[in-house]
C-alpha cells in the first residue's frame, strides 16, 4: 500500500511524486495544448479535499500552442501566493467531456501540516466524521 | 518537508531534470552543412521561396543570410562551441502590397525548420489587439497576445500605430514597454516582426531607441517593376484556375504601365484587385450568352476586351506605350 508519509497533500496527478521539475510540468502542459485543452492556474489555502473551486490565477488560456506562456503565469502566480497550493488544470470543451481532463499541484507551502479527523457521537451507537486541515483553523492568509 | 521520505524507483527527479528537452528538428550530430540542410529541409523552403516570390532580391539575400547563420550556430552547437542565440526580431518596411505579410509566414516556417522557434506558427495583430481602451487593461491584453505568440513568431502589422506622440497618455507605450522587455528576455521564446511603411516606421523607431536598438534585421521592401507585376499577375491567375486568352496579357501589360502611375497603387495588391474585377467582367460577358455551351477553354480565359474595359483605360492612350 501506498503510504503518504510527511502529510503531503495527494491531490490530482503526480501528487505522490516529487515536486514536478519546470521541463517535467512544461512536458504535461505540451500534452495538453496538444489535445487542445484550455490550461488555468489556480491556487488555494484551503486544500480541504472538498474545497474544489480554487481561486483562478489570470484568465484562462485559450488559443496558446506553447507552453512557455503557461510556465511564466506558473512562475508568476508562485512569486505571488510562495505558501499556497498552486495547481495547474486543462479543461476540455468538447461536447461530452466538458470537464477538466487533467489537475496537477506545481506548488505547495514548505510546512504542510496536515489533517485531522474528529469525531461526533450522534444518534444511537452512529459516528460522524470530520476531517480539517490544521492550517486551516488560522484565518485565510496567514495559513501557511 | 516539501520532498517525501520514500524513494521512487527509478531515476531522480535532478537527474530527469537534467536530460535536455526533445528539440524541432534533430540535428544533432551533424557535422557539414549539407546534413544540417538535408536534415531541417530549409532548403526547400528557401526554393519555394525563391519560386513562389516575385522579385524582392534584398530580401531573400536576407533571409538566405539568416539560414546561414542559423545552420552554422548548429553546427557549431554540434561542436559545443556554444554561442549566444542571435537575436532575430525584424523589421520590414515597404510600401503597401508589397508582401510583408506573405514573407513573414515564410519566415515563420524557416525558423521552425531550423529550430529557432519550436511551434512556426504567426500571431499577426494590429494595435487594437495590444492596447487596451482603459487603465490596467493594456498590460494583460499585451501579455494574452505574446503568450498566445509565444514559441512561434509575433507579427506586428502598422507597428507605428503603437507610439502615438500626439497623446502623452496613449496607453500605446505601455504595451511597447511590455514588448521590449520579452523581447529581450525571452528571446528564444519568440520572434517579433514589426511591418509597416518605411517613413513611419523611421519615426516610430527614431522616438523608440530601445525598440530600434533590439531589432537586429531591418528588411526593406523594394517597390515591384512592371514586368515582376506582369509575372505576379500571371501567377495569381494560374492559382484560380485561369489565364490570359492572347492578346490580355499586353493588354495588362499596358493595363500595369497606366495603373503604376496613378495615386493610391498598392503593388500586388493592386494587382490582384484588378484580376478580381477583370473576373468579374469575364463572368457578365459570359453571362450575357444564355444559349451558349461553355467549354472550359471559355470559362477560364480572360479576354482583351475584360481588361480594356478597366477605368484606367478611360484616360486616353499613354504617349509611351503604342
Amino acid at each position: 500500500m501506498m503510504t503518504n508519509t510527511g502529510n503531503r497533500l495527494t491531490q490530482g496527478q503526480f501528487a505522490f511524486l516529487p515536486d514536478l521539475t519546470d521541463a517535467q510540468i512544461t512536458a504535461q502542459i505540451e500534452y495538453a495544448l496538444k489535445h487542445n485543452w484550455a490550461v488555468g492556474v489556480e491556487y488555494t489555502d484551503d486544500p480541504h479535499p472538498r474545497n474544489t473551486y480554487w481561486e483562478m490565477f489570470g484568465n484562462p488560456m485559450f488559443d496558446l500552442t506553447d507552453a512557455a506562456g503557461i510556465l511564466a503565469e506558473i512562475q508568476s502566480c508562485r512569486k505571488t501566493f510562495p505558501n499556497h497550493y498552486v495547481r495547474v488544470t486543462a479543461f476540455d470543451s468538447t461536447r461530452g467531456w466538458e470537464t477538466p481532463r487533467m489537475s496537477f499541484i506545481v506548488n505547495r507551502p514548505t510546512k504542510e501540516p496536515g489533517f485531522g479527523l474528529a469525531r461526533q457521537e450522534s444518534d444511537g451507537r452512529s459516528l460522524r466524521y470530520r476531517i480539517s486541515s490544521y492550517a486551516t483553523d488560522r484565518p485565510e492568509g496567514e495559513r501557511y | 518537508m516539501s520532498t517525501p521520505l520514500y524513494s521512487i524507483p527509478g531515476s531522480t527527479p535532478a537527474a530527469s531534470a537534467a536530460e535536455p528537452a526533445p528539440t524541432t528538428c534533430a540535428t544533432s550530430g551533424a557535422r557539414t552543412v549539407g546534413e544540417v540542410l538535408a536534415q531541417s529541409q530549409v532548403d526547400a523552403v528557401i526554393e519555394e521561396l525563391d519560386h513562389d516570390l516575385v522579385g524582392l532580391a534584398p530580401v531573400k539575400t536576407r533571409i538566405r543570410d539568416i539560414a546561414a547563420l542559423l545552420v552554422i550556430d548548429k553546427l557549431r552547437t554540434n561542436l559545443g562551441l556554444q554561442a549566444q542565440a542571435p537575436s532575430l526580431h525584424m523589421s520590414f518596411t515597404g510600401n503597401p502590397g508589397t508582401g510583408k505579410t506573405t514573407v513573414a509566414l515564410r519566415m515563420a516556417q524557416i525558423l521552425f525548420r531550423l529550430g529557432y522557434v519550436r511551434k512556426g506558427h504567426l500571431v499577426a495583430v494590429t494595435r487594437d489587439d495590444l492596447v487596451g481602451q482603459y487603465i490596467g487593461h493594456t498590460a494583460p491584453k499585451t501579455k494574452e497576445v505574446l503568450k498566445r505568440a509565444m514559441g512561434g513568431v509575433l507579427f506586428i502589422d502598422e507597428a507605428y500605430y503603437l507610439y502615438r506622440p500626439e497623446n502623452e497618455r496613449d496607453y500605446g507605450q505601455e504595451a511597447i514597454e511590455i514588448l521590449l522587455q520579452v523581447m529581450e528576455n525571452q528571446r528564444d521564446d519568440l520572434v517579433v516582426i514589426l511591418a509597416g511603411y518605411k517613413e513611419r516606421m523611421d519615426t516610430f523607431f527614431r522616438s523608440n531607441p530601445g525598440m530600434s536598438s533590439r531589432i537586429a534585421h531591418h528588411l526593406e521592401f523594394p517597390d515591384y517593376s512592371a514586368a515582376e507585376l506582369l509575372a505576379i499577375g500571371e501567377r495569381l491567375l494560374k492559382q484560380q484556375n485561369y489565364r490570359f486568352a492572347p492578346g490580355a496579357r499586353e493588354a495588362f501589360a499596358e493595363y500595369l504601365e497606366r495603373r503604376l502611375h496613378q495615386p493610391h497603387f498598392a503593388n500586388a495588391r493592386s494587382v490582384r484587385n484588378a484580376l478580381d474585377r477583370a473576373r468579374l467582367r469575364q463572368a457578365s460577358r459570359l453571362f450575357a450568352d444564355r444559349n451558349r455551351p461553355f467549354t472550359a477553354e471559355d470559362l477560364s480565359s480572360i479576354n482583351d476586351a475584360d481588361i480594356r474595359a478597366s477605368r484606367v483605360f478611360q484616360g486616353g492612350p499613354v504617349t509611351s506605350s503604342p
